[in-house]
């Protein structure tokens, strides 16, 4: 429990301070001390993690539990260079497959780490709209993303003297309500109305700034769909401390647009942030922000560093009494954490596990205190909504879904990239304001891998919360991932099963053993003689991971497969 | 101090007490369930506070360590007891209500200022006046202690130290703060409760007492001697005056558990007879005229062991002794009977309930009600008893029901033997997680953390002596002189060294150590030991 | 004065379990209420003296207004709840979890609970063909331990016992993510390499026999484990004076395992590595 018991002095002969609350306090810096370690290096050694363990007084066989828990964090020897190579549902959709080829041919199999460079297959890394994409880990140097990539692309960047980013631009539709704007600086910011929503909210009480959120009607964009006005008003009740938490890790298949905003506009994120905090009364904020975003990020911390310069970040902000900074996080390859609670074990230095709910976050969120959370999108309509007030919100969209939303368009469209329309539109009318179906359509995947394949009539559903709830699919995080009958569906399917196992934290059975058992039975059911037994197993995984998951990951990760198979993607009899 | 000699709270009470004091204890390795209660104040938010020598496995856990030099307890002691009076932070109604001698006191520790304390103790004054500002100001506090406490020449002393500091704060009588000695075996608390103490009858009954004696001799038929016995450092003593010159030892291996290993073999070897009951020839086994094979008491036997919080429970017969070992209620039956008494067949519970007969304290205990509870703390006087989580509540009562406490007056002195040129390096003694007391019964299983024979210090000091780790060294007192390799650890100092005290075959540690004892409580200072140190 | 500690009175909640009104603590939990209600819930990484993990799900039960089911062994009870605990979805929940964890590792050691409750479910074997099963070589790295990773449920119970919750020795924690994720020491070192103090903690917590004491596997090994001629005495532990009781497994007059009672309050079930194996020094043939 001592801090930097190795490097004692005679100052500490006869007296020591250390602890258990001492300790708990440094827990917190495990994962970004990982982070250092991993970036510098390339990987964890034993020596690194037992060094990291003692300064931090955390046990090395907790410190490696975490460190484990990360794909992008290694503790065995990696190249200082290693790609994270896109093989998700979007991109392979989109034709990515043919790339994983060439970079197999030239580079052998993934996954062999013995030499100077390396490539492994990743999971979706939220650069959809690309039709292909890799993430780059550079020890000693900066992360880099290739966006579209190809295998040249990938493999000059893994030989680069300095590696630099090379992505496309997103298309990005203009005069919309969250995007249109790319802020460069502060007062650019400022130029467009920026910063006016923070001062307005610091003359109002923090009670009448939760009532305008509350009657903006505003639901969560994370997924969830949860009311907004109902967190802050239970965190604003709380005694503090008390933590707000932008949830920014976005990585769900399919989904792109929080990396959009960060990287467009990340100011008004911060202005948002931050009157959070002035109207729940809490005094820190995270962004908690995707590992594979490394532009986000960059954009971010030199945006949360002019902002705090300019004292809008920091003690008595704007010369108010009110004070409130905001950290960032840096995840490190875990879709798990991305679940709210999952997400503070991550800030805390644990295994980003989650957490039986409840007490609920806004009881006993982060480090135990009550807890806003909000993802990105959710706090971008803040300023909005305290500059024209909550009913001029409400005013948008439909009576139950107030506002617009982002829409992440991939796969067989003629025009990828985000799109946002006021509440209201169908899946039709989104794939045809991204230009229309490349190809013949065989069905969309609505809402990411959480979410579910649609075709024919469900096409014209609108996309509101509620009109969704009642047709049976999930507007989710807004992905509409758009597939032609080019497209063979199965592998898709599979793709989205192999997904779930291998985010699984592993915490409960249903999850752990069922995502497993649910990839095993698609692949056998390809070729099965007897399809019912398969679809009957398929059905039980079904049940019990919906009814018994401890959290959201294991009870949606049966939603696309039972999807892909009602409307007979899959399992029909040949 | 209070009358009976038990610690005097639960174990429960410091899962939620505000402030912990560890003062001469590595609990974590020497009562490692004990502190797995602790751990549970700890997070359940307690303050805790070490004070011991060595930063230990236990100190580890603590907000604040204070890295006391050996025996330096009373100085630090009075300073904090200085300091509490003159902040202004005395239980001034607990005082003035509870105890006695207060002035006196106040006055006598005036002296231990906390720059004296920091230059005797080598704790910073800052550190000494933080712990007396919590301890003062928690709701409620337990100050723990062990062997760092009484394997001094002034064992006495130093607990009546740490008796004062709960005196003037009010930390004892009350649920949550209490003063808790963690015995160090298992039946320390049972052998002195049942009066195997030179001066007490079963029960602490004091022998010198004509009434109370009286009812021992009517319900045994015999005459009880007046005068307290000797404890078993004062037998010592006799047999080298020759007053002693026979002995049956039971349990015990003084041949190599008394300091001055040399001296003691001597005087065993210098009796005209020796008796000894063991479950092992051990070496003082081996000295003797006549063994008698035992069982052993806690998985061959019945009958009960009490713990630290005063808790009586039963001990069973899971096994058969092997081959003609008896248990050592059996021996004593049959050694009555064969000097020509008639005990008959021994039964434990018999004894027992013949105890409870005597001892009011006990007389509550059943062995059904033992079984049914779980164990009872003591005093349990009637059957309809719950038993005493904690001791001295009337302290608090009004009117008092007894004499007020008394505060003690107790001067610091240092450690007997002295360091100096020939010897500049101060050697403690104590024990590993793994291992017990001369490793008799602890070296039967094969322990994967065992650490050897060897002599803990730092880098810094083995660099000075100019030995590397493994290298061995060779450890000299002003009695004898032992080799041992070294190991580094960093929870020492320069100047101090330790080493465990579990294999006297390998590594005699009390051939270091000097029989310099505590004449209140018969203790040796193992705690003390002055040595200087050689590559070989 | 204080006497003794005055508990504050405790306010209670009323529930209904299976149509039954249960009137309980507020402090106490859904598994408690159903227990108490006479239900037969069965649980596999509850233990009473650990911090739920809620890791194996077998305890859930069906609340009126959740969505999902509710795990029992962790939720506290709250007025008016309506609580089932044996209903249709209840049953397919357990069904599934014990199907599952059977289809991965080697439940041949859990105990007879456990056993009675697969069988009250209709759990079957082999249902989901030559799928993933857990295969790892048994640690044999000591003369005090044995783990048998085949055997791991990944309850999670020796992690609180090595951790936060007993022990606070924390040589062990959850190694990797999913399902392969593993109980494992860092980089799988050795035990005797790591923090392990071997109190033995982990292996008294343990439900499926992953972690064995050497004694016991060695016996079992040799066919020579048999517990139907074991007695089990409870006594003292001689090695300090705190006063732990020992549960003294005895077969053919030998110690083979030493436990500690869970519902007593010195030890709450947990020993340290002395009183867990300190015993040989009574039975070794040649001192």
């Amino acid at each position: 429990m001592f801090r930097g018991s190795r490097e004692r002095s005679s100052a500490d002969d006869h007296v020591a301070y250390g602890g258990l609350a001492s300790a708990e306090s440094r827990r917190n810096l495990l994962l970004p001390t990982l982070h250092e370690v991993q970036s510098s290096v390339g990987w964890v050694s034993h020596g690194a993690l037992n060094y990291i363990s003692e300064r931090l007084s955390v046990s090395p066989a907790e410190a490696y539990g975490v460190a484990t828990f990360y794909d992008l964090i290694a503790t065995e020897p990696r190249p200082e260079r290693v790609a994270h190579v896109c093989d998700d549902i979007g991109c392979l959709a989109a034709g990515a497959g043919s790339m994983l080829d060439d970079l197999r041919d030239r580079l052998g199999e993934p996954d062999e780490f013995g030499g100077s460079i390396a490539w492994t297959r990743s999971p979706c890394l939220g650069q959809c709209e690309k039709g292909s994409a890799a993430f780059i880990q550079v020890a000693g140097g900066d992360d880099v993303v290739v966006a579209p990539a190809t295998a040249e692309q990938v493999i000059e960047i893994l030989h680069a003297e300095k590696p630099q980013p090379s992505v496309s631009p997103s298309p990005i539709r203009q005069d919309t309500r969250l995007l249109g704007r790319t802020t460069l600086s502060l007062s650019h910011h400022e130029s467009h109305g920026g910063l006016e929503a923070l001062r307005k909210a610091l003359t109002m009480l923090p009670g009448d700034v939760v009532d305008e959120v509350t009657a903006s009607g505003l639901r969560g964009r994370g997924g969830a769909a949860f009311p907004a006005g109902i967190k802050w008003r239970a965190v604003g009740a709380e005694a503090g401390p008390k933590y707000v938490v932008c949830n920014a890790d976005e990585s769900e298949p399919g989904t792109f647009k929080d990396r959009v905003l960060m990287e467009e506009d990340p100011y008004r994120l911060i202005e948002a942030t931050t009157i959070a905090g002035y109207a729940v009364g809490a005094d820190k904020g995270y962004i908690y922000i995707r590992g594979e975003y490394p532009g986000a990020l960059r954009r971010l911390s030199d945006a949360i560093e002019e902002v705090r310069d300019r004292g809008y970040l920091g003690g008595n902000i704007a010369g108010s009494d009110f004070s409130f900074d905001i950290e960032i996080r840096r995840g490190a390859g875990a879709y798990i954490c991305g679940e709210e609670t999952a997400l503070f074990n991550s800030i805390e230095g644990f295994r980003g596990e989650p957490r039986q709910k409840p007490p609920f976050p806004t009881q006993a969120g982060l480090f135990g205190r009550p807890t806003l959370v909000n993802n990105v999108e959710s706090l971008m309509n803040i300023p909005a909504i305290v500059l024209e007030g909550g009913a001029a919100f409400a005013s948008i969209g439909t009576e139950e879904s107030t506002g617009s939303k982002l829409f992440c368009v991939s796969g067989n469209v003629l025009g990828p990239g985000v799109y946002e329309a006021p509440f209201g539109v169908s899946t039709r009318d989104v794939i045809d304001m991204a230009g229309g179906v490349d190809g013949d359509l065989q069905a969309v995947l609505v809402g990411g891998a959480a979410g579910s394949f649609v075709a024919g009539d469900q096409l014209d559903v609108p996309l509101t919360f509620e009109d969704a709830s009642a047709a049976g699919i999930s507007v989710g995080s807004g992905v509409v991932m758009v597939f032609n009958t080019e497209v063979d569906m199965a592998p898709i399917v599979s793709r989205i099963a192999t997904f779930f196992r291998h985010e699984s934290c592993g915490l409960c059975v249903p999850c752990r053993v069922g995502t497993v058992r649910q990839e095993e039975s698609l692949i056998r059911l390809r070729t099965a003689e007897d399809r019912d037994e398969e679809l009957a197993l398929l059905a039980d995984l079904d049940v019990v991971m919906r009814d018994s998951s401890i959290c959201g990951l294991g009870q949606l990760a049966t939603v696309a497969v039972q999807s892909a198979i009602t409307i007979g993607l899959i399992g029909a009899k040949s | 101090m209070f009358g009976a000699g038990g610690g005097t709270s639960s174990y429960e009470e410091i899962e939620t007490t505000d402030l912990i004091i560890l003062w001469g204890s590595n609990a974590r390795s020497a009562h490692p369930i004990f502190f797995h209660h602790l751990l549970k104040g700890v997070r359940n938010g307690a303050k805790m506070y070490a004070v011991d020598p060595r930063r230990t496995e236990s100190a580890q856990w603590a907000d604040t360590w204070l890295g006391i030099d050996v025996g330096s307890d009373i100085a630090l002691a009075n300073a904090v007891a200085r300091e509490i009076i003159n902040a202004g932070l005395a239980n001034t109604e607990f005082i003035e209500h509870s105890t006695s001698g207060f002035d006196d006191f106040a006055e006598f520790v005036e002296p231990y200022t906390l720059e004296r304390a920091e230059e005797i103790s080598g704790v910073p004054a800052s550190a000494i006046r933080a712990l007396a500002h919590d301890y003062a100001t928690a709701e409620t506090a337990q100050l723990c202690w062990t062997l760092g406490i009484t394997e001094h020449h002034n064992a006495t002393d130093n607990v009546v130290a740490l008796i004062n500091l709960a005196l003037l704060t009010g930390h004892v009588g009350r649920y949550g703060s209490g003063l808790v000695p963690i015995r160090g075996q298992n039946n320390v608390q049972g052998g002195g409760d049942m009066g195997a103490l030179p001066n007490k009858l079963p029960g602490f009954q004091n022998v010198a007492d004509d009434e109370l004696r009286g009812k021992f001799e009517k319900a045994y038929g015999m005459t009880i001697p007046s005068e307290p016995g000797w404890h078993v450092t004062q037998m010592f003593d006799a047999m080298e005056r020759a007053e002693l010159s026979a002995m049956y030892v039971i349990g015990e291996n003084p041949a190599q558990s008394e300091a001055d290993s040399g001296r003691t073999i001597e005087l065993l070897e210098g009796l005209d007879h020796l008796v000894v009951q063991d479950i092992f020839l051990t070496k003082t086994a081996a000295m003797a005229d006549v063994v008698f094979p035992a069982a052993s008491g806690w998985a061959e036997s019945e009958g009960t062991f009490t713990s630290s919080e005063r808790r009586v429970q039963r001990v069973r017969r899971a096994l058969d002794p092997p081959g003609s070992a008896k248990d050592d209620l059996a021996i004593l039956f049959e050694f009555a009977n064969a000097m020509g008494h008639e005990w008959g067949t021994a039964d434990a519970e018999d004894v027992w309930d013949e105890l409870r007969s005597l001892s009011p304290m006990h007389a509550g205990m059943s062995y059904e009600r033992l079984e049914a509870m779980g164990g009872i703390q003591w005093p349990c006087p009637d059957i309809g008893h719950p038993g005493t989580k904690f001791l001295h509540a009337w302290l608090w009562e009004d009117p008092m029901p007894r004499e007020p406490a008394p505060f003690s007056l107790v001067e610091w002195v240092p450690p007997v033997d002295p360091l100096d040129e020939d010897y500049p390096i101060r050697l403690t003694t104590g024990r590993r997680l793994d291992a017990y007391n001369t490793g008799v019964q602890s070296s039967g299983y094969r322990s994967p953390i065992y650490a050897g024979a060897v002599i803990d210090m730092t880098p810094e000091q083995a660099a000075d002596l100019g030995a590397s780790e493994g290298d061995v060294v060779r450890i000299t007192s002003r009695r004898g002189s032992v080799e041992a390799p070294v190991r580094f650890t960093n929870g020492l100092r320069r100047g101090l060294v330790f080493m465990a005290i579990h294999s006297p075959d390998d590594l005699d540690v009390n051939t270091l150590t000097l029989d310099a004892w505590d004449p209140k409580s018969g203790t040796a200072e193992f705690k003390a030991t002055a040595v200087r140190i050689e590559t070989t | 004065m204080i006497e003794q500690r005055i508990a504050d009175p405790v306010a209670t909640v009323t529930v209904t379990i299976d149509g039954a009104p249960v009137t309980m603590p507020e402090t106490a939990t859904l598994l408690e209420a159903s227990r108490a209600a006479g239900a037969d819930v069965p649980t596999l990484c509850y233990l009473e003296t650990l911090t739920p993990f809620n890791s194996c799900r077998l305890c859930v039960v069906e609340v009126a207004g959740s969505r999902t089911l509710v795990p029992s062994c962790s939720r506290m009870v709250e007025e008016g709840m309506e609580v089932q605990t044996d209903s249709d979805r209840v049953q397919h929940t357990r069904r599934m979890v014990y199907e599952l964890l059977d289809s991965t590792v080697d439940l041949s050691l859990v105990d007879d609970e456990t056993t009675r409750q697969m069988e009250r479910y209709g759990v079957r074997t082999n249902r989901f063909g030559d799928g993933y099963r857990r295969t790892e070589a048994v640690k044999i790295e000591d003369d005090l331990y044995v783990r048998d990773y085949e055997k791991c449920i990944m309850c999670y119970r020796c992690v609180a016992a090595c951790g936060p919750d007993a022990q606070n020795t924390f040589a062990i924690d959850v190694a990797g993510r999913g399902l392969t994720s593993t109980i494992a020491t860092e980089y799988d070192i050795t035990l005797p390499d790591s923090a392990c103090v071997y109190c033995g903690n982990c292996v008294g917590v343990c439900p499926t026999g992953a972690l064995m004491f050497t004694s016991e596997y060695r016996m079992r090994e040799s066919g020579d484990w048999d517990e139907d001629r074991q007695t089990v005495t409870t006594t003292i532990c001689t090695f300090c004076g705190v006063g732990c009781n020992l549960e003294l497994h005895v077969q053919d007059n030998r110690i083979v395992k030493v436990t500690s009672p869970m519902d007593h309050e010195v030890t709450s079930g947990h020993l340290c590595i002395k009183g867990r194996f300190g015993y040989a020094h009574i039975q070794s043939e040649s001192p």
